[in-house]
């Protein structure tokens, strides 16, 4: 490690606002600065609740988020909100424009809010989160919240992230049948109808406790529901305690030890497909044969993805 | 992957109290479509609140939109709470209805080019990415 990301390391862990701006800006850059970087960090990560705040465009997730970690200030002084937009696959630009909702929550002493924009990667993060994560809570801030971009059905990145998942919910997002597919609903541990103040809000809740009942779950094994108004406030101190109770107070690192686990493995994983992926592209550069095995009908794609894997195996490019 | 040249990040924001935020959200789309991480905060910024965005966000550069006149006052407050926090090689720019001769008042204490109304938008992008591109450049020499 050079002298000067030493000294980054250093004031990131101190809790140095600027450094931490610098450092996440590092991470999110890539490459080898960024690697050395996070491996000095990472061991003193861990402490921090994690909570993901997911849902649909549209649905108020900025705004709760806003108020939800105002109401949570006083059990968690030091906040860092992580707010996740889209960038535009054409040009790679973004509109990051969740700070816009969280003027009030900016005000407050010890909270840090950095914006980032998910840079081609689909799931609802962005490439460098989970590092950034990592960094945030080596910078000694006690609750870490990430925002995902709006999401559909599919995008449960954010659920592997967090300690708690909360999925935020709005009147007209379509019937009782949407509510029973597939996906984000299974992965929340809490589920909130946002906008009780307009017109609807029961009856979303309502088509959501009806698909846990149906669910293998059953009603017990379900996340709670709460019915919130990010814009009035209303319902936003009953969803604060239900993230305290459900964090168990402090021992949340007990508590979620073996999710903790699950997204350890899974960044594993997916390290390994990305360096497996390198060296397979290193490997077919070298062995044009193999690829045009493929296209004559020669060899199946799987059969060659066989014969890579065995060579990086054997350390043969 | 390590990117060459990671995107530019840009606050644009609007302090004071006047609300003619067209302008900056014109500004915000063009930089998007040109490929930068924009930074849209809203209408009413504070300088300091301006500035701690920046901080937190670290951005490369900062556009302010000032219709309200008051345009002195405010980019030499940003100005000032800039070098307060070290930040000096951050850009900061910006437009509005700013006289030529307060425009150049306030070159000399740093600021960037201030753009008018009928300004070509592929001018200020262009601005915004060449000075950045040499900010970073000078940043990394004295890094190394």
């Amino acid at each position: 490690m050079t002298s000067s990301a030493a000294h980054l390391r250093d004031r990131v862990l101190a809790g140095d606002r600027r450094a931490v701006a610098r450092a996440i800006t590092v991470l999110e850059r890539g490459g080898e600065d960024a690697v050395t970087l996070h491996a000095a960090l990472h061991p003193h990560a861990g402490r921090a609740l994690r909570l993901g705040v997911t849902g649909p465009p549209g649905a108020g997730k900025s705004t709760l988020v806003d108020r939800l970690a105002r109401e949570l200030h006083g059990d968690f002084p030091r906040i860092a909100v992580l707010a996740v937009d889209p960038s535009s696959p054409v040009t790679q630009g973004a509109l990051l424009g969740d700070r816009i909702r969280m003027g009030a929550l900016q005000e407050l002493p010890g909270v840090f809010v950095r914006s980032m924009a998910s840079r081609g990667v689909l799931g609802g993060l962005a490439p460098a989160a989970l590092e950034v994560l990592d960094c945030l809570d080596a910078a000694g801030f006690d609750l870490l919240l990430v925002e995902t971009v709006g999401v559909g059905q599919s995008e449960l990145e954010v659920a592997f992230a967090a300690d708690l998942t909360l999925l935020v919910s709005a009147p007209g997002a379509g019937d009782g049948i949407q509510a029973l597919k597939a996906g984000l609903l299974e992965m929340a541990d809490m589920v909130c109808v946002n906008k009780s103040d307009l017109g609807g809000a029961e009856s979303v809740r309502n088509d959501l406790l009806a698909a846990f009942e149906l669910s293998s779950n059953g009603p017990d094994g379900s996340p709670a529901i709460v019915l919130v108004s990010a814009r009035t406030g209303e319902g936003v101190d009953e969803l604060a305690s239900l993230v305290t109770n459900l964090s168990g107070e402090q021992d949340f690192r007990i508590r979620f030890k073996e999710r903790r686990g699950r997204a350890a493995r899974r960044r594993i994983v997916s390290g390994l497909q990305l360096e497996a992926g390198r060296e397979a592209g290193v490997i077919l550069g070298n062995t044009p044969e193999l690829v045009a095995a493929v296209v004559d009908g020669r060899m199946t794609p799987r059969d060659a993805s066989h014969e890579v894997f065995r060579r990086i195996l054997k350390g043969e490019t | 992957m390590k990117n060459a040249f990671p995107p530019i990040r840009v606050l644009v924001a609007k302090p004071g109290l006047d609300g003619h935020d067209r302008g900056a959200k014109v500004v915000a789309a063009a930089l998007r479509d040109a490929g930068m991480e924009v930074i849209y905060t809203g209408l009413r910024q504070t300088p300091e609140m301006i500035v701690r965005t920046a901080l937190d966000e670290d951005v490369d550069a900062i556009g302010l939109s000032i219709h309200s006149g008051a345009h002195m006052v405010l980019f030499r407050k940003v100005m000032a709470l800039l070098r307060e926090e070290g930040m000096q090689d951050v850009l900061l720019t910006g437009g509005g209805i700013i006289p030529d001769d307060d425009a150049k008042a306030l070159a000399k204490e740093g600021v960037g080019r201030l753009f008018g109304p009928g300004a070509p938008l592929a001018e200020l992008v262009e601005y915004i990415r060449e000075e950045v591109e040499a900010r970073r450049t000078a940043s990394q020499k004295k890094e190394s």
